[in-house]
């Protein structure tokens, strides 16, 4: 019958595209990237937060920073432990990992997320060369 | 009581504290790798059952309901999307239906007005707006997942996020840091749109009286999983790269459960799951079932097209023959034209037939 | 009967469309009340058709009589159903309850009871189907809203089936398009397995099926009806058409509903066709025939079962075949035209024997009707106004200030909405619709449709037909609307008595009334009354002088 042709035809379109992950990435693994910690960032050993904070809550932290500068005028971080930081992407965060294209990109790239923060601040990584 | 929302609530919590036990104490693998597995390929195998299983049964009749002028005399305008009588007419009340929810958009509800002698009929938009944005929504946040589960991203995703993500409304105090990265409308939509489907399910008396455990079922199900979304992107955070790093493994078959990937995540997999699996055995379904329903997919060009009845039977009819043979003598009485002039009979016959009718 | 029901302001007062939530539906037992059923089949017009269980039993009584294994009965036939219609089996699943049908039933809104709802009409068959068919209901019971069948929930079905008309209405508003009326259709044709059907449709079936027609007419007085009609328009107007009965060679077969030969106002619809008949025959040659055997056009087989529909419908192309006319002329009728539009060519056809319709006066190839071969009247007359044949005198009709009822089943089972209208504009000079939610695919039923218009469930006829009458009493005040037009002879039997009961200033017309009217035959006398020896306007002292 015509019309069984046209729901089994509909039906396998269906399924293709639930199935899209599956046969978009042929199997390919795409384990998470590997970060390149700079000479200067093993140096240092730890950032100015524990390692598991800053994976999930980095954008939390750099957007307080912002603000604080910003609006408040404060440069000073003191962390958990009592070390205290200059609040500065570029002078802080960048000077140890000098190496965005390895260490920012990769994650960013890999979850699709599009931080806005190249907007204003310039990648002095690419500068310098 | 009516209680039957209480039975999809309780069963609600109770996978939600499955999958928060159960990953906690060392069950991540069932949970992260075992289930999605089982979920997809029941939701898949389920899925084209149920079609198959409509597939089967016959469409013996065109039925379709039409809802505007028909095709007839050449001066008179044919409402050729409401009453279609061409396969590309059908084509667009099927889209305007599936992608629009035309039919609810009609929606209309009734009041016993003036001292309740006189109806009234309101548009009633709400059902329609929150069904639309329901869908919608669910679909788009479906669709912005994709970036979970494709390495490299395709380009329609990422551009998708950026549109539902067009708003920034960061709040950053100390005690609440709230929506960063960049907040995805379509997560919010649906997590209102379907605590208003639920509210009119709890608050409609007729929408209450009709509703089954089954209907609170999905939506407490549903509501859980968005808000468990929710919670995970803007409050209690998860690690995206690890995350995504599991996501990746399953659909590109080298499981894995990396560190850093907290029992949140693997609740609001779980009752992904579930709604994955529960999905064929269920009303959910109509998303396949709308695509064959007789009464809106089938051509109104009844008269001028003939439609094959598979089953068509030969029935008993009362044929002309026995008509006449019944009604013969009152026919040929009456002047009416038949088919058999009764042989002349002799005349006592007659006599008798006569006194007998008398 | 009529003394039973109660009074409009009593029927508004019961109405409350706030069902009792505290209550799961499926724990409120049925009550078969008095005015809101109609009575059991007589056993003689279910064995004259053949069909299941003729025996006498009543439903107010304890005991149906049914047969030993009438659950198993029930249950093949239920199963053999989902196979055969896929419309059946679509919509026992996918219904998500959202509740936008819920007010749209005229039933539910005139009577308040919630199982009215077409949802829960439906539910009502799907809770027994999740029992039976799937497995979710099988393991869960009642919280996956599934119930065994019981002779409880059988009572509910019969009590339920025969308080919806087909009318489509809910379907209009279905984001999938369930259809009650293709429900209540299984569900009856379920009941008639078991032999429970309403006498106002077994013996209607069973007349039919013998005598061509519902109302058991015989030929011979068949045709002194129309005889007796012709003499009331000489009467009238001077002229004696000349119908012809069952007429070999005549180019086209004329089929309409028996109800429009027997009562008033049909009648008067009737007499619109024989003068029209009349008229085309004086100026134009026109050779059409009436048939006594194929002597009516709707079909209550329909509201039995599909194999019922198809047994009494096959008379029209036997007939036609018989008689070796050209094509089908249908009357004003609406499930007549349901069954036309949507079954008959499928049931029947092809009707290889006929040609394509092509109307004999203005050349107007009728495209729609190419394969059915049967035409509406209404298509018919609208194209012989468009083009100018018909010598129309608008004035008669002035007395007159219209409104038009679309009809359920020509409506959302065919979409005629445009031609009566034209034809009622270009008789009539005082013409206007009804609120838009309550008109064309809009339509509110008449209450009275599928079989249920007889005199024991008047209280039900009076509520389900509150919808409609409020939209004309609306235009009533309005407009001074005085009369209704519709294109259904079950509206024409129906309607007066809804319109006496809530609007008794309206009155109700068949649209071939009004053309009867405003029609000039070819030497007539000078008219003084209308068609049902009212004065005509202006004419109101000549009658008396």
């Amino acid at each position: 019958m015509k019309d069984r042709t046209l729901i089994i035809t509909g039906l396998i379109i269906f399924i293709a595209l639930v199935a899209f992950p599956f046969w978009y990435n042929m199997g390919k693994a795409s384990p998470q990237p590997d970060l390149v910690l700079t000479a200067k960032a093993k140096a240092a050993g730890a950032c100015v937060m524990p390692t598991a904070y800053m994976r999930a809550n980095h954008m939390h932290l750099l957007d307080a920073w912002r603000n604080s500068v910003v609006r408040d005028a404060k440069r000073v971080f003191v962390n958990p432990q009592g070390k205290t930081f200059n609040i500065s992407l570029t002078k802080t965060c960048l000077d140890c990992h000098s190496n965005k294209a390895e260490f920012c990109d990769r994650c960013h790239s890999y979850a699709s997320a599009e931080p806005y923060c190249w907007d204003c601040h310039l990648d002095q990584s690419k500068e310098n060369k | 009581m009516n209680v039957k929302y209480m039975y999809s609530l309780l069963a609600v919590i109770a996978l939600f504290l499955i999958a928060w036990i159960g990953s906690a104490i060392g069950l991540k693998p069932l949970f992260g790798i075992v289930f999605p597995y089982v979920a997809v390929m029941v939701f898949i195998a389920g899925f084209a059952y149920r079609v198959m299983s409509w597939a089967r049964s016959a469409v013996p009749f065109a039925i379709p309901t039409t809802c505007g002028q028909q095709k007839s005399l050449p001066w008179i305008k044919p409402n050729s999307v409401d009453n279609p009588t061409s396969t590309g007419g059908v084509v667009l009340r099927m889209i305007l239906e599936v992608v629009f929810l035309r039919s609810l958009f009609r929606n209309t509800r009734m009041k016993l007005k003036e001292s309740g002698n006189k109806l009234a009929y309101n548009l009633e938009i709400f059902l329609w707006v929150g069904a639309l944005a329901f869908h919608w929504a669910f679909f788009t946040v479906l669709f912005r997942h994709l970036r979970l589960f494709t390495n490299p991203v395709p380009g329609c995703v990422e551009l998708v996020e950026k549109i539902d993500s067009f708003f920034r409304f960061e709040v950053l105090y100390d005690a609440v840091k709230v929506a960063l990265p960049g907040v995805y409308l379509s997560g919010i939509i649906l997590l209102l749109a379907v605590t208003y489907l639920l509210l009119r399910r709890l608050f409609i008396p007729t929408v209450k009286y009709i509703s089954q455990a089954a209907d609170y079922f999905p939506l407490f199900l549903i509501f859980g999983i968005a808000f468990t979304g929710i919670l995970m992107r803007y409050f209690l955070k998860v690690d995206m790269t690890s995350t995504k790093e599991l996501t990746m493994g399953l659909v590109t078959f080298h499981p894995t459960i990396p560190k850093g990937v907290g029992s949140l995540f693997f609740i609001h997999l779980f009752l992904v799951c579930v709604l994955l699996a529960y999905f064929p055995f269920s009303k959910l379904m109509h998303l396949g079932g709308v695509f064959l329903s007789p009464t809106r997919n089938m051509r109104t060009d009844t008269r001028a097209r003939r439609h094959v009845n598979p089953w068509n039977y030969p029935v008993p009819i009362h044929t002309y023959e026995e008509y006449e043979d019944e009604f013969r003598d009152k026919m040929i009485e009456a002047g009416l034209p038949v088919e058999k002039m009764p042989e002349p009979q002799p005349a006592e016959e007659t006599d008798k037939k006569e006194s007998h009718d008398g | 009967m009529a003394d039973e029901t109660p009074k409009p302001d009593e029927l508004l007062s019961k109405m409350n469309h706030r069902p009792d939530t505290g209550q799961d539906w499926m724990q409120v037992p049925v009550n078969i009340r008095k005015g809101m059923y109609c009575y059991a089949s007589n056993p003689k017009s279910v064995a004259y058709l053949g069909l299941p269980n003729a025996r006498p039993w009543n439903p107010l009584e304890e005991d149906w009589k049914l047969p030993e294994n009438w659950q198993e009965i029930l249950f093949e036939g239920f199963r053999d159903r989902l196979e055969k219609f896929r419309s059946f089996k679509v919509f026992m699943d996918i219904c998500v309850r959202c509740g936008a049908c819920a007010d749209k039933c005229h039933f539910f809104i005139g009577t308040g009871d919630p199982k009215n709802m077409p949802v829960l009409r439906a539910e009502l068959l799907r809770s027994v189907y999740r029992h039976d068919f799937t497995r979710a209901g099988k393991i869960l019971g009642k919280i996956a809203g599934a119930r065994p069948m019981t002779l409880d929930v059988l009572k509910e079905w019969w009590y339920y089936f025969f308080q919806c008309t087909e009318c489509r209405r809910c379907s209009v508003f279905c984001p999938y398009g369930i259809d009650t009326a293709e429900i209540t259709i299984m569900g009856r044709e379920l009941l008639n397995l078991l032999g429970l059907n309403i006498d106002w449709i077994a013996t209607p079936v069973a007349n039919c099926y013998r005598t061509g027609n519902h109302l058991g007419i015989q030929p011979h007085a068949f045709k002194d009806m129309l005889d007796f009609f012709c003499e009331d328009i000489e009467e009238i107007t001077g002229i004696l058409p000349e119908p012809q009965f069952n007429k070999k060679g005549a180019d086209i077969l004329f089929v309409t509903p028996s109800g429009d030969v027997f009562a008033d106002p049909g009648t008067y619809t009737c007499m619109g066709y024989l003068m029209l008949f009349h008229f085309l025959k004086e100026k134009y040659g026109f050779d059409i025939t009436w048939s006594t055997y194929a002597s009516e056009g709707g079909n209550f087989g329909f509201f039995t079962s599909h194999e019922t529909m198809k047994r009494l419908n096959a008379k029209m192309y036997a007939e036609a075949k018989r008689l070796g006319v050209k094509w089908i002329l249908g009357g004003e009728c609406g499930h007549m035209w349901r069954v036309i539009n949507q079954y008959m060519d499928t049931v029947n056809g092809p009707a290889d024997f006929l040609e394509e319709p092509v109307s004999p006066i203005t050349g107007t190839k009728f495209e729609n009707a190419k394969s059915t071969k049967v035409v509406h009247i209404c298509e018919f007359t609208a194209d012989l106004i468009k083009h100018g044949k018909l010598d129309l005198d608008v004035s008669r009709n002035d007395n007159k200030v219209l409104t038009l009822h679309d009809s359920c089943n020509t409506s959302r089972g065919m979409g005629i909405l445009e031609e009566p209208r034209y034809i009622i504009q270009n008789c009539c000079r005082q013409f206007y619709e009804m609120p838009a939610n309550t008109i064309r695919e809009q339509t509110f039923c008449c209450g009275s449709g599928a079989g249920l218009n007889a005199g024991e469930d008047m209280e039900l006829r009076m509520a389900g037909g509150f919808p409609r009458a409020n939209a004309v009493r609306h235009v009533h005040a309005k407009h001074g609307v005085n009369m209704m037009a519709c294109i259904c002879a079950i509206d024409r039997a129906a309607l007066p008595t809804l319109m006496q009961y809530w609007v008794p200033e309206v009155d109700i017309t068949g649209v071939h009334e009004l053309v009867g009217n405003a029609l000039i035959l070819p030497g007539e006398n000078k008219r003084t009354t209308d068609l049902r020896s009212e004065p005509l306007p202006g004419m109101e002292d000549a009658d008396e002088g």
